[in-house]
């Protein structure tokens, strides 16, 4: 096994200790939410759309600390983004979380996501609040489930 | 607090190895046990030597593995000291059993106005399978309560006092809670629902290979275990049911090995178990179950359990010293079976589980096939360390120190 330290970085330690914009959003336009039935995992994003763009942003559930820190730096990364946006950045985590390539224009204090690589077991909690997030952008309110997307 | 056989780790192959650069420590036996050499031996030895369809065919090597399999049937009947071999009926699994009873004796037995009842702390697969009969049969499905905020105070019998109408068409419920350790008193539910004219269903998954079990002296009329938590393979379990009730169900499945008579326009079908038991049989496997049975008998039962017992009072009065740790399930010092489990409040289970694997020792953590338990309890995921015959006093320790690491880290 590759060493703890490179999966659980200070930065996801600090935001599982200290999530940001975590609780409901009182003024919210989109809910979705996301479930892990493998590990009971679960997160609701709530967004505010102001037109195009993601005016405010929260989730609230319950996981494992790359769950709930990955979570917590979705939102502070997708504030103000449109939907293409959040789709961009979403893509480059994506391939963060699976091959470990960090990209180092856009990806900031995301880059501290990349050690779950090694992990494979483990892709599916930082992608849980993701995926719950496109999913409400899409207007789209199912569930969000890792057994029906990949990663 | 050593396993009282000496050398009995020496027959178990797979813990004699390193994980993460550490001797590893398998404390997943609610999961599923180890094998003993014996058991792999037994697998081979059929393979290369007996392997043939069975019940068909009238050359050697087909009496040899008929032979075989019915012989793993007595041995097993004989294990829980059932009347009859023909009272038991080989499946995949736990699971596979109690669908069987769920959709043949449901079918033909529910109606709306019925109920089914459960507990509140029975594994998805004695919970699911009722409800799917109930819907199918506009049965209503009740639940006996749990009592205490941690589930620390077992089933409610005032309440199933009050549950058990004649309404109540079916009782099922475990025997040993895969999440609690909680130990049912299982003769005693068995006397209550037959006392209502109610059939009995227990899931004896996580009690079968850690206790004495005699279902006659339980008196169920139904009783479903998995062969691979006790030492036996993956993908063979058995449905125990009274032959008179057995002989009165219609098949789950039909097809070849389970009739009399077929014409183009209909079939009869044999008597159990191989009514129950269509197309070729896990053959290998029943008999590799056959030799779990006498792997655990020749260690004694009573000495398992025992064994089991004396590492969870051991386990339970570390693992509570180790501040803000919560532990579900009956208190320290109260009777519960070879497992705990706990949760901490600012380390999520998985993030034990992945730490604790780390320092090569294997736990569950997450909702183990109790969702509806785990919502009741507050919770979403717990920790779970499991023992059995072959693990140490040495291995709670190093359980306890992967803990205290953990807490550490997480406390930054």
């Amino acid at each position: 096994m590759q060493d703890l330290t490179d999966l659980y970085q200070s930065v996801i330690l600090d935001h599982n200790r200290r999530p940001r914009n975590r609780g409901k959003l009182p003024t919210a336009n989109r809910v979705a939410h996301g479930d892990n039935p493998s590990c009971g995992d679960q997160c609701t994003v709530y967004l505010r759309l102001d037109g195009d763009r993601i005016g405010d942003i929260s989730f609230e559930g319950s996981g494992c600390a790359i769950s709930q820190a990955s979570a917590s730096l979705m939102t502070l990364n997708l504030k103000g983004k449109t939907a293409p946006e959040a789709e961009t950045i979403y893509a480059g985590v994506h391939e963060l979380v699976t091959t470990g390539k960090v990209d180092e224009d856009n990806l900031s204090d995301l880059a501290a996501l990349a050690g779950v690589h090694q992990f494979p077991a483990r892709i599916k909690c930082a992608t849980l609040g993701w995926h719950a997030a496109l999913n409400a952008l899409k207007g789209d309110p199912i569930t969000a489930t890792t057994e029906t997307h990949k990663d | 607090m050593n396993p009282p056989w000496p050398n009995v780790r020496a027959d178990f192959p797979v813990l004699h190895q390193q994980v993460n650069g550490k001797p590893l420590v398998y404390l997943d036996n609610g999961a599923t046990s180890q094998k003993p050499r014996s058991v792999i031996d037994a697998l081979v030895r059929y393979y290369e030597r007996d392997n043939s369809n069975v019940h068909r065919g009238l050359h050697t090597l087909s009496m040899r593995a008929t032979d075989a399999y019915e012989g793993a049937r007595t041995r097993i009947a004989n294990f829980i000291n059932a009347a009859d071999p023909a009272e038991i009926i080989f499946t995949r699994g736990t699971t596979e059993s109690i669908n069987l009873v769920a959709r043949s004796w449901g079918h033909a037995h529910l109606k709306p106005g019925d109920v089914v009842l459960t507990t509140e702390f029975e594994h998805h697969s004695n919970l699911v399978p009722w409800q799917q009969a109930a819907k199918a049969s506009g049965a209503t499905l009740k639940y006996v309560p749990l009592l205490g905020a941690d589930g620390e105070g077992g089933l409610d019998l005032a309440a199933l006092d009050k549950l058990l109408t004649p309404q109540v068409k079916l009782f099922a419920f475990t025997h040993i809670s895969n999440t609690l350790g909680t130990i049912n008193p299982v003769a005693e539910l068995c006397r209550k629902a037959r006392a209502v004219g109610a059939v009995t269903v227990i899931d004896a998954a996580q009690s079968i290979g850690h206790i004495p079990l005699d279902v006659r002296q339980i008196g169920c009329d139904f009783l479903a275990f998995s062969g691979h938590k006790m030492c036996g393979p993956t993908g063979i379990g058995v449905l125990y049911g009274r032959r008179d009730l057995l002989d009165q169900l219609a098949p789950d499945e039909t097809g070849g090995g389970m009739v009399v008579n077929v014409s183009y326009e209909q079939a009869t079908w044999k008597p159990s178990p191989e009514r129950f038991e269509a197309g070729t049989p896990n053959v290998a496997d029943a008999i590799a179950l056959g030799a779990a049975c006498n792997y655990l008998d020749a260690l004694g039962r009573d000495q398992i359990a025992a064994h089991d017992t004396a590492l969870v009072k051991v386990a339970m009065e570390k693992l509570s010293a180790l501040p803000g740790i919560r532990i579900i399930g009956p208190r320290v010092g109260a009777e519960r079976s070879g497992l705990v489990s706990f949760a901490f409040a600012n380390v999520h289970a998985h993030d034990v589980v992945t730490f604790a694997d780390e320092d090569g020792v294997a736990l569950r953590g997450g909702h183990h096939c109790n969702q509806p338990l785990m919502r009741k309890l507050g919770l979403t995921s717990t920790t779970r360390a499991s023992f059995y015959l072959y693990n140490t006093e040495e291995e709670i320790d190093r359980l306890v120190a992967s803990l205290q690491r953990i807490q550490k880290f997480f406390a930054g």
